[in-house]
């Protein structure tokens, strides 16, 4: 009787989480409505609703653009930090060698590095390389961002898991690599699909880093939208933000079916 | 035979090869030429010159200006740690007690948010503390403020919302130090006759206080190099450092002088995390010894 009573939330408890989750939720609720608006400025509340904002989104081919770069950049980004990310997960997780550590802190870098910082390193990089307005360069430095996440990710799948089916293949005849593809990738697979996954929203919704990278031809969604948000108050930032939002829920969804929400967001094994 | 042990020797290094280069080359390289950048002369008329200077650091150092942008940048990132671990802890614990359904519904809706981009959530929040936004209209009918209070372009908005951004890392955190918690032992304490406010200051709280630290970390530094929500909440009447790098390299153009200071924000960022690492090394060792 007394255990039940510390093992269940009283009602003041019950009501800061209420507030709690009210916080939380109430700038992505408000975004939503808004940008169900017909006025010509954003305002809450407002009387009449209507789906304008949505179609004002088809008339700016520069936004449309800039969210086609983002799916393209974050899809390629994602893809090569699995790429380098996988690989490298294999042999700090396998092999024990000097500097492994050193290895795995310098892979984790980009995650404690203020992205301000990185900003203006790829900013100065780019203009000594003549690298500037390239989309390839974005990817490479947007594949470097999110490496940690597929690393962490793999690493995650990749420890824990047995051997044997991978050293019976090997001991009858298949080679490194058809045991890498046949056995231990669809293995960790899971993890990597995940970790993909988390490196494409990341590399979606990067602004601090990309803003400084961005040129004219190369401006992401994100980028696109903190300038109209922050010079001016344009009710198409907010029809976008939703259509993001919605987005991003979809996302959330198949990142659940392929690891499980809490694995990516809790770090749980 | 040698040949075997060598290949097994240079398989991680094999293996690593991929993202080493990458890193090197896109992490390594950009990073020395900022540093070196920061020593340039930069001259208005002519841009970045070819000679080397301390200026820009003398400047950063002694100027009151930088002073106090990293001041306020500090206690910004300070206040915003302390209002998530205020928030964090009792959440967390609410969280606990949940029936495993609920616990997962309002773990997706109190972390969800980190992946959506800062810049939507951001947006939510500027509509909703604006001079006429449902916060204000809300203070206003509950006749808790005389006129509409302005959150936009201070710093009391920026530490809201901040604090909205990054609350979800310290519950992580926390949450993780609470999965090592034994839950027999607050029991214990509380049928040994302690009240619950003993209970938790005595035995709860110690159990968090790694969990709480090292999201504290996490949310200072990551307050400290926010940029998007300083940006654009706290504008041009609220610079903080990485809003400062911005208009030094892309208003003034004195590239050399935002290299300084972005060097200085990430040594004074690796200094925090090694310093707080070591205390908090240092405190445990005292208590678990």
């Amino acid at each position: 009787m007394s255990n039940k009573r510390i093992d269940q939330n009283g009602p003041i408890a019950l009501a800061f989480h209420v507030l709690l989750t009210v916080f939380i939720l109430a700038p992505l609720v408000v975004v939503v409505v808004a940008s169900f608006s017909d006025k010509d400025f954003i305002s809450m509340p407002f009387d009449g609703a209507s789906l304008r904002w949505y179609r004002e989104i088809l008339d700016a081919p520069e936004l449309i653009s800039a969210f086609w770069l983002s799916i393209r950049l974050a899809f390629a980004s994602a893809t090569l930090a699995a790429v380098v990310a996988v690989p490298a997960a294999l042999a700090i997780a396998r092999h024990r060698f000097v500097g492994r550590d050193a290895v795995m802190a310098f892979l984790m870098s980009p995650m404690m590095i203020p992205h301000v910082v990185l900003g203006v390193a790829f900013l100065r990089f780019f203009s000594i390389m003549g690298w500037t307005g390239s989309f390839f360069a974005m990817v490479l430095v947007h594949a470097l961002i999110v490496v940690p996440f597929s690393l962490r990710l793999t690493l995650a799948a990749v420890i824990g898991l047995e051997r044997d089916a991978e050293n019976a293949a090997r001991s009858l005849g298949a080679s490194r690599f058809v045991a890498f593809r046949r056995i231990l990738l669809p293995l960790i697979m899971p993890g990597v699909a995940g970790g993909w996954v988390l490196c494409f929203i990341q590399s979606f919704d990067e602004v601090t880093m990309t803003i400084f990278v961005a040129t004219p031809g190369t401006t992401t969604l994100p980028v696109a939208l903190y300038h109209r948000i922050a010079f001016l108050s344009d009710p198409v930032t907010t029809s976008v933000s939703t259509v993001m939002i919605v987005g991003t829920v979809v996302f959330m969804f198949a990142l659940d079916r392929i690891v499980g929400l809490d694995k990516v967001l809790i770090g749980k094994k | 035979m040698a040949d075997a042990a060598l290949r097994q020797s240079s398989a991680p290094w094999l293996l690593s090869l991929p993202s080493l280069l990458l890193f090197v080359g896109l992490l390594a390289v950009p990073m020395a030429l900022t540093a070196v950048l920061s020593f340039h002369v930069f001259e208005g008329m002519r841009g970045i010159q070819p000679t080397f200077t301390i200026a820009n650091y003398v400047q950063v150092l002694t100027d009151g200006y930088y002073y106090e942008l990293f001041l306020r940048t500090g206690l910004m990132s300070l206040g915003v740690t302390a209002i998530c671990v205020l928030i964090g802890v009792p959440e967390t614990l609410i969280l606990a007690k949940m029936r495993p359904a609920l616990q997962g519904t309002f773990f997706v809706v109190i972390l969800g948010p980190l992946l959506i981009s800062v810049v939507v959530r951001t947006l939510g929040w500027q509509i909703l503390l604006g001079r006429q936004g449902p916060v204000n209209s809300a203070l206003l009918s509950l006749g808790l403020v005389e006129e509409p209070v302005r959150f936009l372009y201070s710093m009391t908005g920026v530490v809201i919302v901040l604090t909205h951004v990054l609350l979800p890392f310290m519950i992580v955190a926390i949450w993780s130090a609470l999965q090592k918690l034994d839950g027999q032992v607050a029991h214990a304490a509380r049928s040994l006759g302690a009240g619950p406010i003993t209970t938790f200051r005595r035995v709860v709280l110690p159990q968090l206080m790694p969990g709480i630290l090292s999201g504290a970390i996490i949310v200072f530094t990551l307050a400290a190099s926010a940029f998007a929500t300083p940006a654009i909440i706290g504008g041009r009447r609220v610079k903080v450092v990485t809003t400062a790098i911005y208009d030094e390299f892309l208003t003034s153009l004195n590239w050399p002088l935002g290299a300084a200071i972005a060097i200085m924000l990430l040594i004074a960022i690796v200094a925090v995390v090694l310093g707080s690492n070591r205390l908090v090394e240092r405190r445990f060792k005292q208590v678990f010894a």
